[in-house]
């Protein structure tokens, strides 16, 4: 049996590294796509300093690119190099995305990202606005297929176990692609990508305007900054994540989970607006609750029913015995007995092997599995529900207060007397939020999906490396120690260009030049 | 649906050579001018004339290398799963490396500072050193057989440790590839420079060849003793990915079988010899382009040589022969194979034609005074 050791090891090693790669990438797909908008104006226009704009947001994008290349690396590698039963089981069908993601978008943001930052002088301005707007498009299909890939770990259509190959198999492609989990994750995903970079624009903008320096440039900036993130943080909130969680039954545990929904009530279901969720007892504690939001929200409806946790836990006990059952047909087969009726009776309930094999948490032996063995792969077959109800709070408070920002921000942009300082103040010290959103987003979905590391399929435990936990322990200080190492000299680049504005573009025309020139 | 399974195989064992051969003659020349840095380099301009001459692609030609393992893990999701967890902590040092080309490239220059670019210029040799030598450590490992085997469920269990990996035979495999990156680099850097880089770059190019034949001879002349691995039972080659149904012997000098067999494939290494002498007779009368051609030659036949000797192999297991991984059984499905096979068929030429492309635009010598010239806008 693997050791319960070795798996917290790599699954923290896999959240640390996740999420800190999780750091850059919302800033790339947001800023690639602001930065095609400023090119565009300076093409349509012809104004220099739309150019100035883009070369020195640029420069910025550069410095956060760099990380997001670098940390994506170990996301590419860790899935064969930590979770080898993993990429055995469903690398079938896991793999394909990834590798298309590859293929069609990291390729062509990679090759094009250097004549984006080399090219100014090689190309012809309608070359180079092409060149800019294919880096925002590798970015976001990048985010598309790597959601696809997601997505399926979350709702896993379009593909069936194969117990000759003892792992799971395509059976639709489509089906793969057109997932309403990845679909939706994708807009979710990329529109908070698109906020994350607005808020970044806008903050620094503001910086530049509450110093009164180069204020032409900085203005356009907020302007830009204010509008399409007002439009992108919309987006993310009406087409929230959650809208997803229909599809699958681990969607819908998470839904409960987050909403600690214990019981299922008549619909449409009241939001537990803040409350301390216990779950030995199965109840809220304290809650607030406000009538019929969470029905709509999470059902689109006022009849369907949100489904609680304690009839989940019941429908899961129901298929973990027949899971059982299914591992015991499977290690005939595996022995090679090849008999019909044994083949006929593994399909039809092959569907359940997933949660036969949560037992192995708790017995080498499956088929032999005690009450007690069963009752608690049961409790454990649902997440924790107290850290996705506050995780999932904190995203949807930043949210909406990255709605207001933008809306006053909006209305200062284009109403002059509506410039107050304490405005620019606001979008400066609210800078931290996206990054607060995406992480605990990312927290949510991940967290929300346990025990499982494919919904239904293959529990998270199961999935890990045969490693010893010293060698993860090695791996995960070696990781912690770089990326610290890397953040610190990011964000003292960063902070040394944000300071210097655009006068490190040597345009002879901003602030610090100025000074220098004696004017 | 217009492939067999067993072509298919086939068609995605030379897919996934094409996108390492693809690696090893991109990504290898930037490999190859990172460990050269801070010899060829003697001042700040110089370095900066050196990493400026693959600044805007060397990006691009890296995306090779995570291809070939998103390749892996879509067309051979065992042996992905495999080789990746059990040459653990090689791929762990290469990838800490490989974090500092990055910010190698696009931080050092942003500081004036001597010491921050000094310790960049550091980083950066790091980030083209160790890659360059695992490359080679791992193929070498892959033709000493790795010490693993599948338990109950098809699990991967590893009995190695980082030290097994670090083998005699290894070890030359790492220097191979290792002298084979740094001649190519120094071709590319005598292509893009002049004067005096250009100058260090020619010597350290016939040099460099030299040595990667040299070594290749030496490999091959172990190989005639080192244990190879075969199939004894029969190959069913049509069938379900399932590694555990078959029997392999393992005994010294197997990896010539093939050549055997099919001599012909014996003009393959004697490619990789008669390119290496071409490729420093066109470094020594001074034309880079043509060298160039004939050190991507020459390492293009070095890989096929030791693909030629592993086929049908992909990962022999030297404990449970049988675990051994073949390209007839550790396939991802018939389906899968079949879509990914038109996916790469339709992006694969795209991404040459604009890789070429960008590679025209960026055609010419970068020299001190261009440096000079544009001091804030490039590496």
């Amino acid at each position: 049996m693997i050791s319960d050791t070795v798996v917290e090891l790599s699954r923290w090693q896999f959240a640390v590294t996740a999420l800190y790669h999780f750091l850059f990438v919302p800033l790339t797909i947001g800023l690639s796509v602001l930065l095609a908008i400023m090119e565009s104006t300076y093409v349509m226009t012809g104004r220099e300093i739309y150019k100035d704009m883009t070369q020195f947001w640029g420069k910025l994008f550069g410095i956060n690119f760099a990380l997001g290349v670098t940390t994506g690396l170990t996301m590419e590698f860790q899935f064969g190099m930590n979770w080898s039963y993993f990429s055995h089981y469903v690398g079938d069908v896991f793999g394909a995305p990834l590798a298309i993601e590859g293929l069609m978008a990291f390729f062509m943001e990679s090759t094009f990202v250097g004549l984006f930052f080399f090219g100014w002088d090689r190309l012809t301005r309608g070359q180079h606005l092409i060149i800019t707007w294919l880096v925002a498009l590798g970015s976001n299909l990048s985010a598309l297929w790597i959601l696809v890939a997601n997505g399926w770990m979350q709702n896993p259509v379009g593909a069936e176990f194969n117990y000759e190959t003892m792992r799971m198999e395509v059976t639709s492609f489509g089906a793969l692609i057109f997932n309403p989990a990845a679909q939706v994750k994708f807009v979710h995903t990329v529109a908070a990508g698109y906020t994350t970079a607005s808020s970044f624009v806008l903050a620094i903008s503001a910086y530049y305007m509450l110093k009164g320096r180069d204020s032409a440039f900085s203005q356009r900036s907020y302007t830009i900054a204010a509008g399409f993130g007002l439009a992108a943080v919309l987006s993310v909130i009406v087409l929230g994540d959650e809208s997803g969680y229909t599809d699958g039954e681990v969607q819908k545990a998470k839904l409960a989970a987050i909403e600690a929904e214990w019981h299922t009530d008549e619909p449409p279901a009241a939001f537990t607006v803040v409350g301390f969720p216990d779950q030995e007892a199965m109840v809220t504690h304290d809650a607030i609750k406000i009538p019929w939001v969470l029905g709509l929200i999470g059902t689109r409806s006022v009849d369907t029913p949100i489904i609680g946790l304690s009839e989940i836990l019941e429908n899961n006990r129901v298929r973990i015995r027949s899971g059982i059952k299914a591992y015991g047909l499977l290690q005939r087969l595996r022995e090679g007995d090849r008999d019909e009726r044994l083949i006929t009776e593994f399909e039809s309930i092959k569907k359940d092997l997933g949660y036969g094999l949560l037992l192995k948490r708790y017995t080498e032996n499956v088929v032999d599995a005690t009450d007690e063995q069963i009752d608690l792969a049961v409790k454990n077959s649902i997440p924790q529900v107290a850290p996705l109800f506050w995780t999932f709070r904190v995203m949807v408070a930043c949210g909406f207060i990255m709605l207001f920002v933008f809306i006053v921000a909006v209305i200062a942009s284009s109403i002059r007397k509506c410039r107050k300082n304490w405005v620019f103040r606001l979008s400066l010290y609210t800078l931290p939020l996206p990054w607060i959103a995406v992480e605990t987003g990312w927290f949510v979905a991940e967290f929300g999906r346990q025990p499982w590391a494919v919904a239904e399929v293959l529990p998270t435990f199961l999935s890990a490396s045969s490693l010893s936990e010293w060698d993860i322990i090695l791996s995960l200080s070696g990781y912690v120690f770089l990326y610290t190492v890397f953040l610190v000299i990011e964000v003292f680049l960063m902070m040394k260009y944000i300071r210097q504005g655009p006068s490190i573009l040597h345009k002879r025309r901003y602030h610090f030049e100025m000074d220098e020139r004696g004017g | 649906m217009i492939f067999d399974y067993d072509t298919l195989r086939i068609i995605w064992w030379a897919f996934l050579g094409l996108l390492i051969i693809g690696f090893a003659i991109t990504g290898g020349y930037d490999l190859g001018v990172g460990v050269l840095l801070p010899f060829l380099g003697k001042t700040d301009e110089e370095r900066r004339v050196i990493l400026n001459a693959v600044g805007p692609t060397w990006e691009g030609n890296q995306v090779w290398f995570v291809m070939a393992g998103g390749a892996l893990f879509a067309a051979w999701p065992t042996v992905y799963a495999v080789s990746f967890s059990s040459m653990y902590f090689a791929l762990l040092l290469t990838l800490f490396a490989l974090f500092l080309r990055p910010l190698g490239f696009d931080y050092r220059s942003k500081m004036p500072d001597q010491k921050w670019r000094g310790n960049w210029d550091k980083a950066l040799f790091v980030g083209g050193f160790v890659p360059a030598l695992v490359f080679g450590i791992a193929f070498g490992n892959l033709l000493k057989g790795i010490p693993f085997q599948f338990e109950s469920d098809m699990r991967i269990v590893y009995f190695g440790n980082l030290l097994g990996l670090l083998n005699p035979f290894a070890l030359l495999a790492g220097l191979i590839s290792m002298s084979m990156f740094i001649m190519h680099g120094a071709v590319y850097l005598q292509i893009k420079t002049v004067a005096s880089v250009a100058r260090r770059a020619r010597k350290t190019a016939i040099a460099f060849t030299l040595v990667t034949i040299i070594l290749f001879a030496l490999a091959g002349w172990w190989i005639t003793f080192l244990d190879g691995y075969h199939i004894t039972s029969a190959i069913s080659s049509n069938l379900a990915s399932n590694p555990l149904a078959k029997f392999v012997k393992r005994g010294p000098g197997l990896w010539l079988d093939n050549y055997g067999h099919i001599p012909q494939l014996w003009a393959i290494p004697a490619t990789a010899f008669i390119s290496a002498l071409c490729t420093m007779i066109m470094s020594r009368l001074n034309r880079p382009g043509s060298a160039f051609i004939f050190s991507c030659v020459t390492i293009a036949s070095i890989i096929l040589t030791a693909g030629g000797s592993l086929f049908p192999f992909i990962i022999p297991s030297s404990i449970s022969l049988s675990s051994s991984l073949t390209i007839w059984d550790s396939s991802s499905s018939l389906v899968t194979l079949n879509l990914m096979f038109w996916v790469t068929v339709i992006f694969l030429p795209l991404i040459m034609i604009y890789t070429s492309w960008v590679f025209r635009v960026f055609r010419g010598k970068v020299t001190v005074e261009h440096i000079r010239k544009n001091s804030h806008k490039l590496y």
